[in-house]
Order: structure tokens, then sequence, then C-alpha cells
């Protein structure tokens, strides 16, 4: 394996280590920090009221958990969808550079190193 | 984590709101410009803002026993700089306040300020500082991101304070609760954002280093070989 490619692996091992650690080692009801804050509220200044409230609510935590799963693949799906579209667009431009050498030598190379063809597919 | 719907008062969510409207009116002019200067880059625009929508809606647990999540908004700050972030983050945090109950309308403007606005404007001035500094691009990245995500959550911790100022300690002793609420927590996850954010600016590097030329990320260089080599490095 490259070395980049290591690192970039041990990149990802880490983001996970940072999550589990806490769940592993840390007591705690890992409720939201958002939730902590509206408490907070309540108990310093009892007598607010909140004046607007939620115009739609996820009926339940499983809805709600399935609505951030949604939000989650949507936003997965179109980074992913970039680098697919990235990285086919540089494998054709090398492919086409490969065949340009191949067949004329070095009159081509000027245009070898710019895919201009970075146009969206 | 945002601040809920309904729990700023009146006042203040008007007031953050209209600090917030003009960042966001001029983000939207700059995403218009962006896509039609440089239409090369409008798929990697999206892949940015998709990156804020992943990260956003990841509830990470931390140290403090709680659950936050990061912002993603350094990446698009990095590669775009800050004004798109104004108007891709607002659209992250309308989507979660309408469909998702999480964050608020009548706290969009506050929740803007911070996520949308602040938190770009760190990770890019954290970014070009390190940059100037002679740090390499992956140190600047990483920086900008985790310190961009941090210090959305500083924002978001005054301005409950100035909403709820402490009977006993005032607004100073109101920041310190709510720091240690939003604040501590961010951090293992700020390091998360910054470590992601890292990984997804060196696969461009790798699979499409003529965009980030274009976005002046890396270096105009005349031939391939040159970013061959930038890649390994």
């Amino acid at each position: 394996m490259k070395r980049s490619t290591l690192l970039n692996w041990l990149i990802v091992v880490a983001v996970l280590a940072l999550a589990a650690i806490p769940v592993l080692f840390v007591e705690g009801e890992y409720g939201g920090a958002d939730g902590i804050a509206q408490e907070a509220i309540t108990e310093s200044h009892p007598d607010y009221q909140p004046w607007f409230s939620y115009i739609y609510e996820p009926p339940s935590g499983e809805v709600a958990s399935g609505l951030f799963a949604l939000q989650a693949a949507i936003g997965a799906g179109v980074v992913c969808y970039y680098f697919g579209v990235a990285r086919t667009k540089r494998r054709f431009a090398r492919e086409a550079a490969t065949a340009a050498a191949a067949a004329g030598g070095s009159a081509n190379v000027s245009d070898r190193p710019q895919p201009v063809d970075a146009r969206d597919s | 984590m945002h601040i809920a719907e309904g729990y700023l008062p009146p006042l203040h969510a008007a007031a953050w709101g209209v600090a917030a409207a003009p960042f966001v009116i001029h983000g939207a002019r700059a995403v218009v410009r962006q896509v039609r200067d440089e239409p090369d880059t409008k798929l990697l625009l999206g892949a940015a803002g998709a990156f804020s929508f992943v990260l956003s809606a990841l509830k990470i647990p931390s140290v403090t026993g709680s659950c936050s999540h990061p912002t993603g908004t350094g990446l698009g700050a990095v590669l775009f700089r800050p004004p798109v972030m104004a108007l891709l983050g607002t659209i992250v945090l309308f989507f979660q306040a309408v469909l998702l109950a999480h964050g608020g309308l009548t706290t969009l403007g506050a929740n803007v300020f911070s996520m949308a606005i602040v938190g770009p404007w760190v990770a890019y001035g954290v970014y070009r500082l390190t940059r100037q500094l002679g740090g390499g691009l992956g140190l600047g990245v990483f920086l900008a991101a985790a310190l961009g995500d941090l210090a959305t959550y500083c924002v978001t911790s005054v301005q409950l304070a100035l909403a709820f100022p402490d009977a006993a300690s005032g607004i100073a002793g109101a920041i310190v609760k709510f720091s240690s609420i939003f604040a501590i927590t961010q951090i293992p996850l700020a390091i998360s954002e910054g470590l992601l954010t890292l990984l997804v600016v060196r696969l461009l590097v790798r699979i499409s280093p003529d965009e980030l030329r274009r976005l002046r990320i890396l270096p105009a260089a005349s031939a391939t070989p040159a970013a061959s080599k930038e890649v390994d490095a």
C-alpha cells in the first residue's frame, strides 16, 4: 500500500476512535448538547417560555433518526458522485495522453498535461 | 447542535436575523458568480455543500457524555472562500429546522451567524494565516476546519449567554456555563472534522488537482509530473 493511502486509512481510524473512546470510557446519557442547553436555560430562567414551536416535528425518535440518515445519505451520495466523476475524468485524460504519446511522439506533449476536457459529464 | 426553536427572545432572534441577512444575500451572489465564472468547479461546489450536509447530520458522542455534530463548513470556506458557505450553510440549517425539528426558524438568524458566517470566516482566516506562516496545505486545512467548527459553538455559547445572563455572574458567567455545554463537547468533534476535511482535500489533490489549481489551492503548475509529485508529498 502506498504511504499516502495508508495515511488516509489512519485518518479514518482516528475519527472512528475519537467517537468510540467517549462511549467506552465515559459514563453519560449522550443526549444532545442542544437539549442540555435548554435545560440550563430553564434552570436559570424558570419563567422563560419558548415563544415559538416547530412547525413540523417528526412523530417519533425513529422517524427523526431516519430523516437524519436520509440527510447524511443524500450528502454522501453527492460527495461520492463528485469523486466518481472526477476519477473517471482523470483516467480518460490519462488514457488519451498515453494514446497521444504513443501515436504522436513528443510533438503533442504540450497539450497532454492539461486535461481540458474537465467539462461536466 | 444549534439553538432550539423559540429559545431566543424575539428581540435577540430578530437582531441576529438582521445581522446574518446581508451575509446570506452576499453569499447567494457569490454562488451565482462562482457558477457563472468557473462552471468547471460547479460540481465541486455542490460536493462542498453536500459535505456540510453529511457532517451536520452526524451526531457524535463526546468526552462530556453528550452528543453534538460537526458543521462541515470549513471545506467549502477554504476551497471557495467563506461567502458561498453563508448560503450553503443556511440551506443546511433551513432543512434541519423545517424537517428535523433541529435548530429552528426563529433562531435561524443566530444559527446562520455562528455556523454559516463566523465558522467559515474563522476557517478561512486560519487557513490563510497557516499558509502564510509556511504551513503546508494539509496542516492549513486541518486547523481551518477544526477551529472553524470550534468557533461556531463558541459563538453559539455567547449568543445564549447574551440572551440568558446568569443571575449572579452575569453574561461572563453565562458564557462559561454555555461554553462548558457546547464548546467543550465540541473539542473532539472539531478534531474529527479537521481530520475528515483533511481526508477529503487529500483525495481531491490526488483526483482533481486541476480544479484545485483553478481555485488556487494548489500552485498553478505547468506540467503534470509536478502535480503527481504534489500528491505524494
